[in-house]
């Protein structure tokens, strides 16, 4: 029923934006791509090289959130972790305000902020994981204080950096940035992005008997035969790499990977095998939503992406917690 | 304190050694949780660990299911050392139950139980009618099959205890290590947790602070004594009441049950320990 859904809005969504189409239009366009038949040009090129690949961006990178989620969920045994939790996109604002600001990675031309945005995110990430390697392994607390901490470092970093820009701009553009936009969707980009999701996802949805018992508890998991310190390491690599391919082409999206793990634990249970790809179908029709609303809601300007989903995302929050049944899989 | 063993309890199946511990000791950061300790348990065996708080009895277990590293000494598992196994051989050949364990009440039972079935599995699969089959057969050892699609949340504390127990029996190790597993029951389900176990026939070394259940339903009584094993013998050898006294610092009197002539003990506070 989802994956209806996800197709459905998928088509529907592109008809939504500046240029507002009828999705009979958009249908016709896509058809006349998918048929090789030649259709009004200009629809051609809104739908095929602007709504579509930013669309597509959005399942993508809706799902991606919404399964590091799941992971960091599990891996720190909080309820209140969201994929950001591991430094990686405050270290990504650092390189993508070192870019915005400074101008470093040039030579990387369009992908600079991309490439500078992964570079940091990439960076937190191994020096979170050395910390907490060096502090005596990656428990679930050591984990959330260490990230939390080192990502009030890196904020600081960051502003301090907009700060001492010269440029009046850079303050407005790391803004818009760190609050995520998937306006730069674009084909070439698709790949990197889907492919990470799907091959992360992938591996986290057939470790899921591990991670079902990770969930439980570390001790209950090693008694079980589970690896716990490679599963973890593991893990913590997997999410940091996702999380980082994510922020670098969109931003950092709040609110997507910290709800839907738990709309999706409602739905289905606690068990990954389904928890993973039911958030991941929920965040990509969600996403796809949220970008149309970024779009059409001070048309023709964009807000950005967190403006909607904290919108959104927090009363909704709040209803998930009002539900006494549910348990946020925590026990007390 | 029970000097006879009731008659549904199987004898010894042999002596062969299944379990040992050589030599053991765990540390704490600098402190010592357990030092000096040797015993081996025989296969089809019934331990019972007792001690005071603290005296290193779940550490002991944590010891002997290989999921606590230790300091020295070392932890046989048929001769073999028990660190040579890979985690998942480990799994299959020692369950592990906690004391300090909460299920995650987002969980179905069946599913919590299913989770005794990991070591036999590979991560991606499950959920399959032989697990179905394996997580019910565990259930209706410990009475609570009735309970299988029910969340977690919903059992009484008694009922989680033996959800536990069935996660652990799902597991179908033949070396059951249970950490205090009568804790939060009645008097009727401590018994019959405590038959069940008894009737599995496996080798089952389990923590309890109830000296008459421990001598009831045990063939032999380890006390654990600040980390050291203070001695280890048949409930009659064990539980004597200088044993109880130095690991207990309580007055321990034999007497006599007027009704089925079983021994037990009658317990008093020692006016000359000074009162916690």
């Amino acid at each position: 029923m989802l994956l209806v859904l996800l197709a459905a809005s998928a088509v529907v969504s592109a008809g939504f934006g500046a240029e507002p189409l009828p999705w009979s239009t958009v249908v016709d366009a896509l058809a006349n791509r998918l048929t090789g038949a030649t259709g009004d040009a200009m629809f051609d090129v809104i739908v095929w090289e602007i709504r579509v690949p930013r669309t597509l961006l959005a399942i993508v990178v809706g799902a991606g959130l919404a399964v590091a989620g799941t992971g960091i969920q599990t891996l720190v045994r909080n309820p209140l972790a969201d994929p950001y939790l591991l430094g990686v996109s405050a270290g990504a604002s650092v390189g993508a305000t070192a870019v915005i600001t400074f101008g470093v990675l040039t030579a990387a031309g369009l992908w600079a902020l991309s490439v500078g945005a992964l570079l940091g995110a990439l960076g937190a990430a191994l020096l979170v994981f050395g910390v907490a390697m060096a502090q005596g392994g990656l428990t679930p607390l050591r984990l959330v204080l260490i990230g939390t901490v080192l990502s009030a470092a890196f904020s600081a970093v960051a502003s301090f950096l907009v700060f001492r820009s010269a440029n009046p701009q850079a303050a407005q553009a790391v803004l818009f940035w760190l609050l995520g936009s998937l306006s730069g969707a674009a084909w070439n980009q698709l790949p990197l992005v889907a492919g990470a999701v799907v091959v992360i996802g992938g591996v986290l949805v057939s470790g899921s008997g591990w991670l079902d018992a990770l969930a439980t508890s570390p001790d209950t998991a090693a008694a079980l035969g589970v690896p716990v310190r490679a599963v973890r390491s593991g893990l913590f690599v997997l999410l940091a790499a996702l999380v980082g391919v994510l922020v670098a082409v969109a931003g950092s999206i709040g609110f997507v990977g910290l709800v839907l793990p738990h709309i999706s634990r409602m739905l289905v249970g606690a068990r990954h095998r389904a928890v993973l790809p039911v958030a991941a179908l929920a965040g990509a029709v969600f996403l796809v939503w949220v970008d149309v609303a970024a779009r059409i809601a001070v048309r023709p300007t964009e807000i950005p992406l967190s403006v909607v989903t904290g919108l959104i995302g927090a009363p909704v929050f709040l209803v998930l917690m009002a539900r006494r049944h549910y348990r946020f899989g925590a026990d007390r | 304190m029970t000097r006879t063993a009731p008659p549904d309890v199987p004898p010894i199946q042999d002596t062969v050694v299944h379990i040992a511990a050589a030599g053991l000791a765990c540390t704490a950061g600098k402190r010592v949780v357990l030092r000096d300790v040797d015993f081996a348990v025989r296969r089809g065996e019934m331990l019972a660990l007792v001690g005071a708080n603290g005296s290193g009895k779940s550490t002991l277990l944590r010891a002997l299911a290989g999921i606590r590293r230790p300091a020295a000494g070392e932890v046989l598992l048929d001769d073999a050392p028990l660190r040579r196994l890979s985690a998942r051989r480990r799994a299959r050949a020692v369950a592990l139950v906690g004391q300090e364990e909460a299920p995650p009440a987002d969980l179905i039972v069946g599913e919590m139980v299913a989770l005794g079935r990991t070591p036999h599995r590979p991560p991606w699969a499950g959920g399959d009618a032989a697990e179905r089959a394996a997580v019910l057969a565990a259930l209706d050892q410990v009475g609570l099959g009735y309970a299988v699609d029910h969340p977690v949340e919903q059992l009484s504390g008694g009922e989680r205890r033996r959800a536990l127990l069935a996660r652990g029996l799902a597991q179908q190790s033949p070396l059951l290590l249970l950490d205090e597993p009568t804790n939060h029951l009645d008097l009727r389900h401590q018994l019959g947790l405590l038959r069940t176990v008894r009737g599995l026939g496996n080798t089952v070394v389990v923590a309890i602070h109830d000296l008459d259940l421990a001598a009831t339903f045990c063939d032999r009584i380890a006390v654990l004594h600040n980390g050291t094993l203070l001695t280890i013998g048949t409930p009659e050898e064990a539980l004597t009441p200088a044993v109880i006294h130095d690991a207990f610092g309580v007055l321990a009197t034999p007497v006599t049950h007027p009704i089925t002539g079983r021994a037990h003990l009658l317990f008093s506070a020692d006016e000359t320990e000074p009162h916690p």
